[in-house]
């Protein structure tokens, strides 16, 4: 066997110390060491345990108490009934629910469509890098109004209804109209996110080695073959990656409803699980309820986590 | 990290940032109950550094409080949005960082309340400490009171009217001396000045950001009507006055097509469209047109105002609200009578601070509109304040005569207001924005939210 004809190393040949005296030894010089780093590490655990784990738990147990004249109580399950009886409630999770799959569908899929044809071009790609980040580097905020008052205008003067009606289509209400106000939040959401993800899917296609795409040409595959046999196989962990983030990003829907429907939209078109929390505790002084609810949507996304960590864990 | 975490993060981290910058001022500790000994306390509302002048008016302001009472030191405290954003309210009271004395809606004493935040000063409120008190109206004070419990200082006060274009009045060949009087009128008046196009919207109304249930309160309140029972337990909305105002606004909007199509309005939105000279009326308070003026680039010669419109006559009353202070529970004696002694100079002496008539006229800061009228009329302090008000006036008085010399019975708001608000802004928001919304099942989907908020506000 070819370990038999390694000779010893010399530390084998040496008498070994004292376990625990080394390890000892060994940890105490490490942490000098590293000193400078664990004071980071130090630091960065003290800003997460102060502004995230903390809040956190304080939420959980700020979900069953309630505050009256200064006084907080334990009411145990009273804040998630009321939460699950207010009418709002099924209709903040559909909204965001449709919104996640719209935004799976058009913020997921595109930007990887984009990346793709930006991958195949020869000419121009930096450029057009650079283009499609532009809207990333504006604030959420500035975007959303310039949809607003510009794009999603529903007189003929907005700017997607005159374009409609040089098309001769029908114009919309956009956020006025309780059946477009989603689609109409997920297109804007997307233009504004899109470059930041073309950017990863680009970085993933450029490690795929060019020698499996010369390979499958000179097998005869075409584009589109290419791209099923190659860059799908080649790019999964991003792929699958990503659709998590995105998952959870969008269910976060917040900045949209607030800035493009003023809050909850028309007949709560635009209600949102965020914005019912937002609204709970800052518009109906009900700081509890949307604690309540924070933790309800707290579990979800755990859910949605725990799901793709099994999943990866699977395919690994 | 979920959303919730992201959220929660977010607004502690802004509460406790506010927070502490707070606490940097903070007077716990540092201050005697002795009143003849030095103290300090911590006043919000501050303007901010771009409004330079209001800004320079409050820094003269504390300076010569402080020289009248050399003891007592005022630390001013900027806060988010300059105290007129309840979220930013919320958060201030929620996370403990008010300062010692707290500016609030008169909505906010339920909140405030429950929060542990305020003091009672009962005992401390009397014409020594604010020589104009017994002058102040009984409503502001009530608003601020629960049973014979004070609990806050109003400040200032308004009620609503109808606020007209002279200028689109005169091109739709209406008579900007003899406005609407009823909602029958408006509608009329509406139709007229809609036909001028160019996006002008003949009457125009909020549906979002709780301003769409503080508008369809004002307009119920004109018919008669309230928003809850007199117990305040129960929804009192869903009847044929809450029908007649959401029936008004759709045939306005839908049939005669004289509100625009821009909806799902906000303060913000509708005043910039005024300003913009696209909006013929609205319902507000006499103040609206100073931020037209002052923030959206409007004119005080474009703007008129009539007393609130009734169905088939007179209104029978008129949403009323304001504003005032709180105190901060754990005060001594000395820091709420240092406190008193403040708005007293401040909010509350004709002449002085907010009624300092002869300094806003040539800063352009409007004088001469008829509110705040925080005094009973007939009052010492009512005539003073209007003798200098007439003396010093920059706005035409008689735009505003109308709706000065016709009171209509003011109805303050209810309690839970914002709540309230917070769900009729559906109702409203369904009926500006969708033809085939009914208004029948508007208000009974608002009926039972309001009424599901109502109760567990009582628990």
């Amino acid at each position: 066997m070819p370990s038999a004809t390694v000779a010893p190393s010399p530390i084998h040949a040496s008498p070994p110390a004292p376990t625990t005296r080394r390890t000892r030894r060994a940890g105490g010089q490490r942490i000098t060491n590293n000193l400078t780093g664990y004071g980071f590490l130090i630091g960065a655990i003290l800003c997460f345990a102060l502004f995230s784990w903390y809040p956190m738990i304080r939420g959980v147990v700020m979900s069953f108490q309630r505050t009256r004249r200064g006084v907080t109580t334990w009411v145990g399950w009273d804040n998630y009934e009321r939460i699950l009886q207010d009418p709002s409630f099924w209709t903040a999770w559909k909204n965001t629910a449709y919104f996640t799959v719209l935004a799976l569908v058009l913020g997921y899929a595109v930007p990887f469509v984009v990346a793709i044809i930006f991958n195949e071009l020869r000419h121009a790609r930096g450029y057009l890098r650079v283009l499609i980040y532009l809207p990333v580097m504006l604030p959420p905020a500035s975007a959303l109004f310039l949809f607003k008052y510009y794009a999603y205008d529903p007189s003929d003067a907005g700017l997607f209804n005159a374009i409609l009606k040089v098309m001769h289509l029908p114009t919309s209400q956009w956020m006025q109209s309780t059946s477009m106000a989603v689609p109409a939040m997920v297109l804007a959401s997307t233009w504004m996110n899109m470059g930041g993800a073309v950017l990863i899917y680009l970085a993933a296609l450029q490690n795929i080695p060019g020698s499996l795409y010369e390979a499958a040409e000179l097998d005869g595959a075409g584009l589109f073959k290419r791209i099923r046999h190659v860059t799908i196989p080649q790019t999964k962990l991003i792929l699958s990656l990503m659709a998590m983030l995105q998952v959870v990003a969008t269910m976060q829907l917040f900045i949209e409803p607030l800035i493009l429907a003023n809050g909850a939209g028309t007949q709560d078109s635009a209600t949102s699980v965020a914005y019912l929390i937002y609204q709970h505790g800052f518009f109906q002084n009900d700081l509890n309820g949307a604690a309540a609810l924070g933790v309800i949507m707290l579990l979800v996304l755990g859910g949605f986590s725990a799901v793709y960590l099994r999943l990866s864990a699977k395919q690994e | 990290m979920s959303v919730t975490q992201y959220r929660r993060v977010a607004a502690l981290a802004a509460v406790a940032g506010l927070g502490l910058a707070l606490a940097a001022c903070s007077t716990k500790g540092d201050d005697s109950s002795s009143s003849g000994d030095k103290v300090t306390i911590t006043v919000d509302c501050m303007p901010v550094g771009s409004q330079k002048e209001l800004l320079k008016d409050w820094n003269a302001d504390v300076e010569a409080f402080q020289k009248l009472y050399p003891n007592i030191t005022i630390k001013s405290v900027s806060v988010g949005a300059q105290c007129n954003n309840p979220p930013d309210f919320t958060a201030r009271l929620a996370g403990g960082t008010v300062t010692d004395v707290f500016y609030a809606y008169m909505t906010d004493l339920q909140q405030v309340l429950d929060s542990g935040q305020a003091m009672e000063i009962t005992q401390y409120v009397n014409k020594d400490q604010i020589s104009t008190w017994d002058s102040i109206s009984k409503e502001a004070k009530a608003a601020f009171s629960e049973g014979d419990k004070l609990y806050g200082i109003p400040t200032k006060n308004y009620s609503m009217g109808l606020l007209y274009n002279k200028n689109l009045f005169q091109q739709a060949g209406l008579d900007a001396k003899n406005p609407p009087k009823t909602w029958e009128e408006v509608r009329d008046a509406a139709k007229k000045i809609a036909t001028l196009g160019n996006g002008i919207a003949g009457y125009s109304d909020y549906s979002a950001g709780n301003t769409g249930g503080w508008h369809f309160t004002a307009e119920l309140f004109s018919q008669g009507g309230q928003v809850v029972t007199a117990d305040g337990k129960k929804a009192d909305f869903n009847n044929d006055l809450g029908k007649k105002v959401l029936q008004n606004l759709k045939d306005m909007r839908y049939t005669d097509n004289s509100m625009g199509s821009k909806q799902l309005l906000q303060w913000a939105d509708l005043l910039t469209n005024a300003g913009a000279g696209k909006v013929g009326m609205f319902v507000g308070a006499p103040d609206a047109t100073t931020a037209i003026v002052t923030q959206f680039q409007g004119k005080y010669q474009d703007w008129a105002m009539a007393p609130m419109p009734g169905q088939g006559g007179a209104a029978k009353g008129t949403l009323g609200g304001g504003e005032g202070y709180f105190f901060k529970k754990g005060l001594s004696k000395a820091q709420v009578e240092a406190g008193l002694k403040w708005l007293a100079y401040e909010k509350l002496t004709v002449g002085k601070g907010q009624f300092d008539y002869v300094r806003a006229k040539p800063e352009n800061n409007p004088v001469g509109l008829p509110q705040p009228q925080l005094f009973i009329p007939g009052s010492d302090a009512f005539k003073a304040d209007n003798d200098l008000k007439v003396a010093n006036a920059n706005v035409t008085v008689d735009d505003f005569a109308l709706f000065a010399n016709n009171p209509v019975p003011i109805k303050f708001e209810p309690a839970n207001a914002q709540a309230i608000y917070a769900v009729l802004d559906s109702a409203m928001s369904a009926i500006l924005t969708n033809p085939n919304a009914s208004v029948d099942d508007e208000l009974k989907k608002a009926e039972d939210k309001v009424n599901q908020a109502l109760a567990a506000a009582a628990k």
